[in-house]
């Protein structure tokens, strides 16, 4: 079920200020953040966030058409290395 | 002979059934289409009067999306997601189910046809 209208988009509130400040400072930084949860709002456009998949903080640079989107559909927290089976198979996945 | 949409002329069906024929008009969306054109919706579509398949022919290409431009926008969509690198973008590149269904068994409809594996030389 979609959260309701009536509550608006949830947007990390901290986060927000962050851009914020960096929008008005003029700089370009990478802004590290673990809100996964958080709808990205038009006004991050252009900016680039770092968001933690539960093992690192992956760089994503947000665009116009993400808007909408949650952060944490952008940095997977799964690693898929194959099923094991032909061992050439699986040496060329790994590394 | 009745063209509707472009290439569509299943006759000898009722058109209530025969509109579902076009892509993008499913049951619903032909009832709503024929209450609005007046058509009954019994009638074989070669029993059809040329007013009839004139009428239903302009509201469906100008009130509705179907076949091609219909197409072309759900693949846009698909297209999106997978440009923008977001999770739903990646499960369609890679084939697998989309919306969250569990994959150690069954999903076969992504998947595709059962890859047999080779089972290994003793």
């Amino acid at each position: 079920m979609p959260r309701s209208v009536k509550k608006g988009p949830f947007i990390d509130a901290k986060l927000a200020n962050k851009v914020d400040q960096l929008k008005h400072s003029g700089l370009k930084k990478v802004i590290k953040t673990w809100a996964r949860r958080s709808m990205i709002p038009p006004d991050f456009v252009g900016h680039t966030l770092a968001v933690h998949n539960g093992k690192k903080f992956l760089p994503i640079f947000i665009t116009e058409n993400m808007v909408g989107h949650k952060l944490g559909e952008f940095s997977p927290t799964r690693t898929f290395r194959g099923h094991s089976g032909k061992k050439a198979d699986r040496t060329s996945k790994v590394h | 002979m009745a063209r509707i949409a472009g290439v569509d002329l299943p006759k000898d069906k009722r058109v209530e059934v025969a509109l579902t024929y076009i892509y993008g008009i499913g049951p619903a969306l032909a009832g709503r289409i024929l209450v609005s054109t007046g058509v009954n919706p019994d009638t074989r579509v070669n029993a059809l009067s040329d007013a009839e398949v004139h009428a239903l022919n302009s509201l469906i290409t100008t009130e509705y999306k179907v076949e091609g431009p219909l197409r072309t926008e759900v693949m846009m969509n698909i297209k999106r997601l997978m440009d923008i690198g977001c999770y739903r973008g990646i499960r369609h590149r890679k084939g697998l189910p989309v919306r969250g269904q569990n994959t150690k068994n069954n999903a076969r409809t992504r998947k595709g046809k059962k890859r047999v594996t080779t089972t290994r030389a003793k």
